[in-house]
């Protein structure tokens, strides 16, 4: 009696938590006959959230496979962007064998020099990546990076309430009809990008004064903008919440397919933005060889057919489209026409300067300049006149009580 | 006046518990587009293929093993360090609470920041890298406080002269703590506990920074926001508050049946 129920309890949660733990072994020590003797090695691999294949659904589970084949393990993890990338890398601790970074970081962390160059003996899949993505302007010698997947920015619209006629130039997004039914990207570099092509300014100026001008658009947009968001997007369109809303081709494709009422359409009367993720091993990787033949083993065709086929970007081999379905192939959410692809612009790392001068403008756009700040500013102080006052009437009416 | 507090706490709840019950009905949305806000049909699809995602079930793991070490090891050290600390005079006991509670009203970041850069130094020199031993570190230091501040009240309000009379009748010391002090101050040990295992469930900053390869649950679900949260993570949320919830469940009913029987006990003789 008494305290007992206690080390019960205790004993209960351990118990419910071993069975937990012991649950979920099978589920990772599944083996295969015709598995490749285990090399004993694990290579860490950094790649983007939902990015690869997984085996749920009946898709192919593509780091499994790998270890079927080779005998090398995969330790998965997985970030959100390319900023977060860049930090965990620099911050130094984590090693990493193989990265999948976008292009711009590509190019930056080859001016830090914090990449390894690739042997492309030990990558003969590299053969199948389209002519069209090789030494691409990221990287110029291909001697870094092999190209993962890539997209472009489009538009996406609710066809109830926007006519696809007007989605061909960004400038929809500045309509004052459409107020509080458009959406921004919530990083900088999108969001600038875009007006910057109405500006016909390129996405790597190192101008100030085009920077300038590119955020002197935006602030004009605000007033019209319902929320600079980023996943959220699939759901506020989804439900008819915002009509408008510039997003990653591929990504948000499966919203065309399931809902009728949403339609997408690349502009044409200004270019767009293609982006490729590319793989890439960071200085520093212990495991390079098997880093490699990882590598490798994502440009197989049958994989990058798996990979594409579950992440919805596109593929840049054009032995794997081969193996994806005709209606994919042929659908120019997927596949645009070559005529945007040869104006589309790549991202490439801007210097230093620039990029400081970017991160104080969004903030810029996105706080509302310094009256707003001023705001903050007389709240916050007004919060601590109140909290000093009840202080101060505190200590006087205990003062007044003691005597 | 008691119809506004009623419905007063009718709000309340409904802020508190809207999100969730949202959670557990989208958890069962059977919808192709992942959809998180058109309801289409009622399926356990994402049940199934949360149990198949080996992603989430690893981040699962990693997670759940680095709560019960850091619970369990903080519960430890942070019992002992109470117990030194009660037995302390007046103005060292003073500064060295003082000195616990800083990391508390520390802003996370500074300290996933500050033990990173520790930690990349230490692994350094010892030419490792981070991994879930630098998460357990950092997770079992930041529970400390906790697990102290909830075991101190404890001992405060126990009688110093119960240890004492232990020994005079005739109890080794060791006997006298584990059989005299450790249950007058277990409500205190296992709430610390508790909480511990939760903060260390729950912790996304700190581990963001400390985790090097290893991965965590909030790790992998925050990186999914470039595409969408798939409603796998909805399945998984209900599957945990579920088991709290019958958790709670079980311990109330038992304290309920204790009360009982010690009233019970009580107007027998």
């Amino acid at each position: 009696m008494g305290k007992n129920w206690i080390q019960k309890r205790i004993a209960f949660l351990f118990s419910a938590l071993m069975i937990a733990s012991l649950c979920m072994v099978p589920a990772s020590a599944e083996e295969d006959t015709e598995a490749a003797p285990d090399t004993g090695v694990t290579i860490n691999v950094y790649n983007w959230g939902e990015y690869i294949s997984n085996g749920v659904d009946g898709t192919l589970d593509v780091n499994a496979e790998f270890t079927k084949r080779t005998g090398i393990h995969v330790n998965y993890t997985t970030f959100d962007t390319n900023e977060s990338l860049y930090s965990k890398l620099s911050g130094g601790g984590a090693e990493y064998d193989v990265i999948i970074p976008s292009d711009y970081m590509v190019s930056k962390l080859i001016g830090e020099d914090m990449l390894e160059k690739l042997d492309f003996d030990k990558i003969p899949n590299f053969k199948y990546i389209d002519d069209q993505f090789r030494n691409p302007a990221y990287d110029p010698e291909n001697a870094y990076s092999v190209p993962y997947t890539w997209g472009v920015i489009g538009i996406f619209y609710n066809k109830n309430y926007v006519d696809a006629s007007e989605t061909t130039s960004w400038k929809v997004l500045w309509d004052p009809k459409y107020k509080g039914k458009i959406l921004m990207f919530d990083n900088p570099r999108d969001s600038f990008g875009i007006a910057q092509k109405i500006l016909g300014q390129s996405y790597n100026t190192t101008d100030a004064n085009d920077w300038q001008a590119a955020a002197n658009l935006l602030k004009q947009q605000k007033p019209l903008v319902q929320a600079y968001v980023m996943d959220q997007i699939f759901d506020k369109m989804d439900g008819g919440e915002a009509w408008l809303a510039p997003y990653y081709a591929g990504d948000a494709a499966t919203l065309v397919e399931n809902n009728p009422n949403i339609g997408f359409t690349i502009p044409t009367d200004e270019p767009t933005n293609s982006f490729v993720d590319a793989a890439c091993i960071p200085k520093g990787s212990s495991h390079k060889e098997e880093a490699e033949a990882y590598i490798n083993f994502l440009c197989d065709p049958e994989i990058a057919a798996a990979n594409v086929s579950y992440i919805g970007y596109s593929t840049p081999e054009s032995a794997a489209k081969e193996l994806l379905p005709e209606e994919t192939v042929e659908n120019p959410i997927y596949y645009p026409p070559r005529e945007i692809m040869d104006k589309a612009e790549v991202y490439v790392n801007l210097p230093e300067d620039t990029n400081m001068l970017l991160d104080t403008l969004w903030a810029e756009v996105k706080m509302g300049g310094p009256g707003e700040s001023a705001t903050l500013v007389a709240v916050l102080a007004a919060f601590l006149l109140l909290y000093i006052g009840i202080v101060i009437h505190k200590r006087r009416k205990r003062k007044r009580e003691l005597q | 006046m008691k119809v506004l507090s009623k419905i007063y706490c009718f709000f309340i709840y409904l802020f508190l518990y809207a999100p969730i019950v949202v959670l557990i009905v989208f958890s069962f949305n059977d919808s192709t587009t992942m959809s998180r806000s058109v309801w289409s049909g009622f399926s356990f699809k994402w049940y199934g293929q949360l149990f198949s995602d080996r992603l989430i079930m690893q981040a699962l793991g990693n997670t759940i093993l680095i709560a019960v070490v850091a619970a369990v090891v903080s519960t430890i050290l942070g019992t002992a360090a109470a117990i030194g600390i009660n037995s302390l005079k007046r103005w060292p006991r003073r500064l060295v609470m003082n000195i616990t509670n800083l990391p508390m009203v520390n802003p996370e970041i500074v300290t996933g920041v500050s033990m990173m850069l520790l930690f990349v130094i230490a692994v350094r020199a010892m030419n490792t890298s981070l991994g879930i031993g630098s998460i357990m570190i950092a997770h079992i230091t930041f529970c400390l406080p906790y697990v102290i501040l909830s075991v101190k009240p404890k001992l405060s309000q126990m009688d110093p002269n119960l240890y004492e009379a232990a020994l005079d009748l005739g109890y080794h010391p060791s006997q006298a703590f584990f059989k005299v002090v450790i249950p007058e101050i277990i409500p205190g040990i296992v709430t610390g506990m508790i909480m511990a295992f939760t903060l260390s469930i729950d912790d996304f900053i700190i581990s963001y920074f400390t985790s090097g390869t290893t991965q965590t649950l909030p790790i992998y679900i925050y990186s999914m926001t470039r595409k969408r949260i798939s409603p796998e993570i909805n399945a998984l949320s209900t599957l945990l508050f579920a088991i709290v919830l019958i958790l709670l469940l079980i311990v109330n009913l038992r304290k309920e049946k204790e009360n009982k029987e010690i009233l019970q006990d009580e107007e027998e003789p």
